[in-house]
């Protein structure tokens, strides 16, 4: 009896010493200090203990769903282990750092750090402090675990929202300064985070609310979808509209910060809509996606530019529509040589497509004509009767625009016949050659349409950094967009919107942390492949592919948001 | 003049010698069979016939007319269709996303629904899992609905790679029992097939075919009686 108990041990003490092996990792690898220093709610709760505390947190609430039996108890004693081993390792390297000069080979072991994580108390104390906080975090997973679901879901809301708020505050107080005056902004916040009873308070009002509605969501579901179809359809288009005039409205409200960071996500939600019709309809991997985008830029610089190297006095508009027939052109030209290729193959040979235009962009040899690493500069903003477009708020309705454009042309392509080729040859090329389906034309259209939107983008791109030079279109770029559908949801339109925002918006919000931007990229990419590996949004058949172990998805699914958050 | 003559075909898998003088004829309204022992070449010389494998040398004439010129594609609208070995169906789409490919040539939108109920008469099993993701079918539901998928282009001229594969001895009947349903409906009906026994009582002629090439043919019941086949296709010593 006392063995399998000593036994069963081992759950707990595994998953705490996972989670002080990633909480050492975060540490030392300087990401705790460096979000340590953004404030989420003043004086109580800065960015880098949240992250600190993030997988003991998760990794306790595992530990006491593997509990024995169903008694609060066990479960609260595995959150409790899980809390205290999980502080062991930091405790080590307190321990370390005030002993050995681990700054040799650990640089970002600093003072900042320990003082972070000792609260200032000198080691010992300090360790006692970090250990006790650590084991309330695992007891609070633990509890957390045994609410029953219509408290606990609320309560994680809340703390989800508040914290994000708390994050942006900067922003927020902001733009709630442009809309209010001063009043209620400095009732929220203090400075650059969250005043901490207006932290309460949000956290209070925001889990009613979710209580509240997820009560109510189920009977207003039934009661929107036992109205008369008539009415239903009404009210889809009453929210479709509302969706069009938000949507219109947006770079008012979002003030000319958030716009840019919205245009930078539309610039690249475009990219996505168009590698979504290469890789998530027809299947083929393409890692040279950038070329496209680079050949939509330099086309518009060079028909537009004012500079010494324009060719033409076209406007961005006449431009546009050549910009984009370009690159379809080249989508169609990459398209020829690679027919034959699949997978693996066809990534390999895309991704050096890439690289060749990449270089020839740098070359001695186009240098006359699109400037080699000087870049061309001077192109002009898109003019608008009479004026230009200079403000991001003004461009945003370009982009807008090109979007739309996008998603409409995408949406109808996979509704018709072309959209079903590209769907039997994604399944299976020989099959679907076997039904009378033509492999090359199917692919080149695929290929052109795809680069076609990339090459709109571009342009769009070019006239919006009013300069462009090679080293804008790098592999990176090709990876990013990839990334953006994947998180997105493969086929999925909607899911490119979702993934550009995650991939770029946040990034670009979150822009202190820009060293470590790669690194959270992977690390969001395997949760993403392990815990909702169909994306945050994706199409019919991704999910249905995915649909027989569903209630495993939708739990893993709940962890990745909290996770995500 | 023969629906389909293949004529002394060559083909290669690059250095492989797979088909060595391969002839065939196969004359409107048959069902013509097709046996051998595994690698024999079976399979490679369905797909000389229906494009997706180019022979070497020798030719392929359907209706008196050339394929060498035609891709797999273009065959199809020339009325072949395949039952591609271990049922090659869409796993992700469901069963009549499947069927709406089978058609995916012909733009006669009456025709299809048409056949689409024929098809669901032949398959009541397929009628009940319309909406079903191909993948989750068992193995001889899949078989059905390759089969049904062949059938939706209204072909002239079938092929079928072992349809029996993998089926329980009840289903391989009912299989069987198809074919020759989908013959009596005016089907020319090419059949490879491992289970030679089942195969040469639908059959009217066959052929034997050995590394790449045909050693013996014959009609049916001549197959039967013959003591080398007995031997080593069907068992009996
Ligand atoms: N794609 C390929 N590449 C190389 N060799 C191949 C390929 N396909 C088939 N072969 C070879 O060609 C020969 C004939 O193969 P085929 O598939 O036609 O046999 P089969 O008669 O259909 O056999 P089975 O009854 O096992 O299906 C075999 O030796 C096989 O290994
Ligand atoms: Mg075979």
């Amino acid at each position: 009896m006392a063995k399998t108990s000593m036994n069963d041990l081992r759950i707990p003490l595994r998953l705490g010493l996972i989670a002080g092996g990633i909480s050492l990792g975060l540490s030392a690898i300087g990401m705790v200090a460096l979000f340590g220093q953004r404030e989420l709610v003043t004086n109580v709760l800065t960015l880098g203990e949240v992250i600190l505390l993030a997988a003991p947190l998760l990794l306790a609430y595992m530990s006491a769903r593997q509990a024995p039996e169903a008694k609060a108890i066990s479960a609260i004693l595995y959150g409790l282990i899980t809390g205290i081993v999980a502080a062991l390792p930091l405790v080590a390297l307190i321990v370390a750092a005030s002993t050995l000069d681990l700054r040799q080979f650990l640089p970002n072991v600093s003072p900042a750090l320990i003082e972070l994580l000792t609260f200032n108390q000198g080691v010992i104390a300090g360790s006692l402090i970090l250990t006790g906080v650590f084991a309330a975090t695992g007891v609070l997973a633990a509890i957390a675990y045994n609410l029953p679901d219509q408290i606990r879901s609320p309560l994680s809301s809340g703390l989800l929202w508040t914290l994000t708020i708390g994050l942006f505050s900067e922003i927020l107080s902001n733009r709630l300064r442009a809309f209010f005056g001063s009043g209620i902004n400095q009732i929220l916040f203090d400075g650059k985070a969250l005043n901490p009873f207006a932290a309460l308070a949000l956290f209070i009002v925001i889990t009613v609310i979710a209580a509240f509605w997820g009560r109510r969501k189920e009977t207003v579901q039934e009661q929107i979808s036992s109205l008369p179809p008539a009415r239903q359809r009404n009210l889809r288009l009453a929210s479709i509209a509302a969706g069009v005039v938000l949507l219109l409205i947006l770079p008012l409200i979002l003030g000319t910060y958030l716009s840019e960071v919205i245009n930078n996500v539309g610039i690249f939600a475009l990219m996505g809509l168009g590698l979504n019709i290469v890789v998530g309809f027809a299947g083929l991997l393409d890692l040279g996606y950038v070329a496209f985008f680079a050949i939509g830029a330099y086309s518009m610089a060079v028909f537009t530019s004012n500079g010494s190297l324009g060719i033409s006095d076209l406007t961005f508009w006449s431009a546009l529509p050549f910009c984009v027939a370009i690159s379809a052109f080249f989508g169609l030209m990459l398209g020829l040589p690679v027919l034959r290729m699949r997978g693996d193959y066809l990534a390999i040979v895309t991704l050096g497509f890439g690289e060749i235009i990449r270089i020839l962009a740098l070359s001695d040899m186009l240098k006359p004509v699109i400037g080699g690493a000087q870049g061309i500069l001077q192109i002009p903003k898109p003019p608008f009767f009479g004026t230009s477009l200079v403000q991001p708020e003004q461009l945003y309705y370009v982009i807008l625009a090109g979007c739309l454009l996008a998603a409409f042309v995408s949406w109808r392509l996979s509704e018709s016949r072309l959209g079903r080729q590209w769907m039997a040859m994604r399944e299976d090329e020989d099959v679907a050659e076997a039904m009378g389906i033509t492999l090359v034309s199917t692919k080149l259209l695929a290929f052109s349409i795809g680069a076609a939107f990339s090459g709109l983008s571009g342009a769009i791109f070019a006239s919006k950094l009013t300069s462009i030079f090679p080293h804008s279109f790098n592999l990176l770029i090709s990876i990013n967009v990839l990334s953006l559908i994947i998180v997105g949801g493969m086929g999925s339109l909607p899911g490119v919107v979702v993934g550009a925002l995650i991939l770029v918006g946040l990034p670009e919000l979150l822009r202190e942390f820009a060293e470590y931007r790669l690194l959270m990229y992977g690390a969001l990419l395997i949760v993403m492949m392990l815990m909702k590996p169909e994306g945050f949004w994706p199409s019919a058949v991704r999910r249905r592919e995915l649909r027989s172990d569903e209630d495993d998805f939708t739990e893993a699914g709940a962890l990745a948001n909290e996770a995500g958050d | 003049m023969a629906m389909l003559e293949v004529h002394d075909v060559h083909a290669y898998y690059g250095n492989i010698h797979a088909l060595k003088g391969i002839s065939i004829t196969v004359e409107e309204g048959e069902i013509v069979t097709l046996i051998g022992a595994n690698g024999a070449g079976k399979s490679t010389t369905l797909k000389t016939i229906s494009g997706l494998l180019k022979p070497r040398q020798g030719h392929v004439h359907l209706n008196g007319e050339d394929l060498a010129p035609f891709s797999a594609h273009e065959v199809v609208y020339k009325g072949v269709s395949m039952v591609p070995e271990g049922r090659g169906v869409f796993s992700r789409l469901t069963v009549s996303e499947n069927l709406d490919m089978g058609a995916f040539h012909r733009s006669d939108r009456g025709g299809i629904s048409a056949d689409m109920e024929r098809v669901f008469d032949l398959f009541p099993r397929l009628e009940e899992r319309r909406t079903q993701v191909a993948g989750t079918l068992s193995g001889g539901e899949q078989q059905m609905l390759a089969t049904a998928r062949a059938l939706m282009a209204r072909p002239s001229l079938l092929l079928m790679d072992e349809p029996s594969m993998g089926l329980a001895p009840v289903l391989v009947e009912s299989v069987f029992d198809t074919i020759v349903d989908i013959n009596k409906e005016g089907t020319t009906v090419l059949l490879v097939e491992q289970n030679a026994h089942m195969a040469l009582q639908i059959a009217s002629r066959g052929y034997v075919l050995q590394t790449g090439e045909i050693v013996l043919k014959d009609s049916a019941e001549g197959l039967r009686e013959n003591p080398t086949v007995q031997k080593a296709y069907l068992g009996i010593d």
